[in-house]
């Protein structure tokens, strides 16, 4: 397998575990459904749908899958079981976004861009701090200067949960009082980098339902703040989706989009039993690539996403 | 909470329209929209299919009756099924012993903490308890730093250990110091865990055999989906937890994990949290949420939180000052503050009949009475309690001192004077007699727009 061969034997083999319930629920599911079947037909069909809905894919997107390859399919009546896995490799890759990350081989961000500031935002528990606490850890062994900032001045304890990764990770984080002003923990942040010549900047935030107006007329507020010192900043609005989620992730992307225009996605708890294929529709609708996955909560449990590799590893 | 579900499926009745009876053909196109929204809400593929199935045997063949439409038939059905699905009783917590232990219990990140602290508020509150709360998340960085805060928040004490790493040997010490200290609930916190994390489960399975609680209860993210089936049915497994706590609901999630859940390991849902203050939690009815879904309303429990938050001393002497027509800017903030202690105000309109589908779009912010209350406290002491007072220049400085615009000004006084002549026509019934009548679709011109 040429494509994983640039990650260590123990990092492939984590991603491996986590996706391999995915693999097992979708494909092996698939497998067992085309057995003994010489061509696709409508049963095969259906059981795709099945296998494809109980992964989180969602009907839309599951619908579109389906539709393109039964236009393949009516081109080729007697398509076998290794050609239908190939073409849903070819669906589902061409519906996940292009990544401008996929060709960099690690934790990296833009040179050209100093320091590269990073806003980490998405609903309540899907695991922005611990990410951002995984993110800082990975770019500092790769020799670059970060700077935390604990924007999440709502939630208890949230400001020291981001300071303890601060430590692991052993970077520097600025911080004010619990219940201040967001933005002004941002500004903050943004002036020490600057003058520390950081060269990446990671700014946590609280975590808020998508549908409160305020909250997230709040994030643009930040954003708004972050741009008096960093007139281009952020560079990155990743939003992180718990691969648990259901549909509402679309909705969590389409809202969190209009609020501050995310143009990264983290996928979080691939070590769980979730599949997160929710994703697949997300990242094709917005067309906002995946560029991390969670798998696990070590500090180590972050990898930079390869949809060739992912996709591959789901059929494995 | 559930509006787009209700959405699909007005939809999918809407194509039953016109027709007289309910037949295959008929039916076919209405399930199938049925089938898609429950998907599209997150429910289990299989319950899903299974669901419809039931409805259609439910359907089919049955003579429609001249009083009932096919389509408001199939929302019988629907809703009865879905009732069904989701339990038809209410169920309390078992709090008989004379400490009775509470195991919380779920996935990371589906709001175990905060659960915690709410339930500890509610059972102080409520129930008259003295609880203690146990910090048995000793892995995620400041979890106990989290617990902690927020048992002070809501005034209850907690068990910390930060010398230990044992989760089981925290909890029996904690037992130990109910025990001594006069506590009569001890709700134990435990770290969020996969259901596929052998050692994980092992844990937790061990602490509930040395706290032996009363209820062990799951508490899961209501914006989960397909998942939900495995992870609930893995932890009861487990665990043979005694109820579910259905989290987040103040998303717009269409939540058909509670359907799910529900059906899968046939336990309760206990009790739903609606948002991130301490008393966001709600108690589960499984009737009303069916109702819900389908878009009919949650007239019931509105009324009941109305009820539960209005002073009925103040009522009668409001309604005193309706009568005699005395109604001021006063009485008008006092309103307001009863309205904003009910909670969160788009929740409240959402249990209302037709406003769920009315609403949609439409943003009410938490705060969308702050600059009514701005423009109040702009006004003299004689101008708020006697509200014809304000002519054009008074108005204009009010509109500076509160920083709105004068037109602003005028729109609000606008609304107190509808609103003051509404009351009059209700003969001073205040508040639950507004909401009655909010209930039946007359809604006065309430002042909630931006
Ligand atoms: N199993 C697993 N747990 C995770 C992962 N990422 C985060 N978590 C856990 O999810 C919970 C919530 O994470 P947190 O970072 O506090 O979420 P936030 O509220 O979005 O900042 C914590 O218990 C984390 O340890 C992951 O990739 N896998
Ligand atoms: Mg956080």
């Amino acid at each position: 397998m040429g494509i994983l061969s640039f990650f260590s034997k123990e990092k492939k083999e984590k991603l491996d575990k986590g996706l391999e319930k995915t693999k097992e629920s979708v494909f092996s599911k698939l497998a067992r459904v085309v057995v003994g079947k010489s061509k696709v037909d409508d049963e095969v069909l259906d059981n795709l749908e099945e296998v494809l809905i109980t992964s989180d894919v969602g009907v839309q997107t599951t619908v579109k899958i389906i539709e393109r390859i039964e236009e393949r399919v009516s081109n080729d009546k007697f398509l076998g079981t290794s050609e239908l896995n190939n073409i849903l490799r070819e669906e589902i890759s061409e519906l996940l976004a292009e990544n401008n990350f996929e060709d960099l081989k690690d934790f990296s961000v833009p040179v050209d861009k100093k320091p590269y500031v990073i806003m980490v935002v998405g609903v309540n528990g899907v695991g922005k701090t611990t990410t951002i606490g995984k993110l800082a850890y990975q770019l500092k062994k790769n020799g670059l200067k970060v700077v935390l900032g604990a924007a999440d001045t709502f939630r208890a304890a949230a400001i020291e949960q981001l300071e303890i990764w601060s430590q692991r990770a052993d970077v520097p984080i600025i911080k004010q009082k619990m219940g201040s002003d967001p933005a002004s923990v941002a500004f903050d942040t943004l002036q020490s980098a600057t003058t520390q010549g950081a060269d990446v900047v990671i700014v946590d935030t609280a975590g808020r339902l998508h549908n409160k107006v305020n909250l997230m007329n709040e994030l643009g507020k930040v954003k708004k703040v972050m741009q008096k010192v960093v007139p281009d900043a952020p560079h990155e609005v990743l939003l992180v989706l718990d691969a648990s989620t259901g549909q509402n992730a679309i909705e969590q992307a389409k809202q969190f989009t209009i609020a501050t225009e995310v143009n990264a996605l983290a996928l979080t708890k691939l070590d769980g039993t979730a599949k997160g294929g929710v994703v697949i529709g997300v990242s094709d609708q917005f067309k906002i690539p995946v560029k991390y996955i969670g798998v696990g909560e070590g500090i180590e449990d972050l990898q930079v996403f390869n949809k060739v590799e992912f996709v591959d590893s789901l059929f494995k | 909470m559930f509006e787009n579900l209700s959405d699909k499926l007005d939809k999918a009745f809407s194509v039953l329209k016109g027709h007289g009876k309910i037949t295959e053909i008929n039916v076919a196109e209405t399930l199938k929209e049925v089938r898609r929204a429950l998907l599209d809400a997150d429910v289990s593929y299989k319950i899903a299919k299974d669901f419809t199935k039931k409805v259609k045997e439910k359907a089919i063949g049955q003579d429609v009756l001249t009083t009932l439409k096919p389509g408001q038939l199939m929302v019988k059905l629907v809703k009865d099924e879905l009732t069904e699905l989701m339990g038809t009783q209410v169920e309390g917590l078992n709090l008989e012993e004379k400490i009775s232990v509470i195991l919380i219990a779920g996935l990371q990140g589906s709001g175990k903490t905060t659960f915690t602290g709410k339930l500890a508020l509610f059972l102080k509150n409520k129930k008259s308890k003295n609880p203690l709360l146990v910090a048995c998340d000793v892995y995620r960085p400041a979890a106990i730093n989290q617990l902690e805060i927020l048992a002070e928040q809501v005034g209850v004490e907690v068990f910390t250990n930060r010398e230990s790493q044992d989760p089981v040997a925290i909890a029996k010490a904690a037992l130990e110091h109910a025990k001594q200290n006069g506590h009569n609930v001890v709700i134990v916190d435990t770290a969020g865990r996969l259901a596929i994390d052998e050692q994980m489960m092992n844990e937790i399975a061990a602490v509930k055999a040395v706290v032996n609680p009363q209820e062990t209860l799951f508490v899961v993210d209501s914006m989960t989906g397909q998942d939900a089936v495995n992870t609930a049915k893995a932890f009861n497994d487990r665990l043979d937890y005694d109820g579910v706590v259905l989290t987040k609901l103040d998303g717009d999630t269409r939540g058909g994990a509670a359907l799910t859940i529900k059906s899968v390991v046939n336990k309760p849902i206990k009790f739903v949290g609606t948002g991130e203050k301490m008393d966001a939690l709600d108690v589960f009815y499984p009737d009303r949420m069916a109702e819900r879904i389908l878009g009919m309303g949650d007239v019931v429990s509105l009324v009941e939180k109305a009820q539960e938050q209005f002073d009925t001393e103040k009522a009668r002497k409001l309604q005193k000052r309706i009568a005699k027509n005395e109604f001021d800017f006063n009485d008008f903030v006092e309103q307001i503050g009863q309205v904003k202690k009910m909670g969160n105000v788009k929740d409240l309109m959402g249990m209302i009949p037709g406003m769920g589908k009315a609403m949609k779009g439409v943003e009410i912010e938490d705060d969308a009475f702050k600059y009514v209350e701005a423009i109040i406290s702009s006004m003299t002491k004689q101008e708020r309690s006697n509200p014809s007072l304000l002519n054009g220049s008074r108005r204009q400085r009010v509109a500076r001192g509160s920083g709105r615009s004068v037109s602003e000004v005028n729109q609000l006084i606008k609304q107190f004077n509808d609103m003051s002549k509404v009351m009059k026509m209700m003969q001073g019934g205040g508040m639950k007699n507004m909401m009655k009548m909010m209930g039946k679709g007359g809604m006065p011109n309430m002042p909630l727009g931006k």
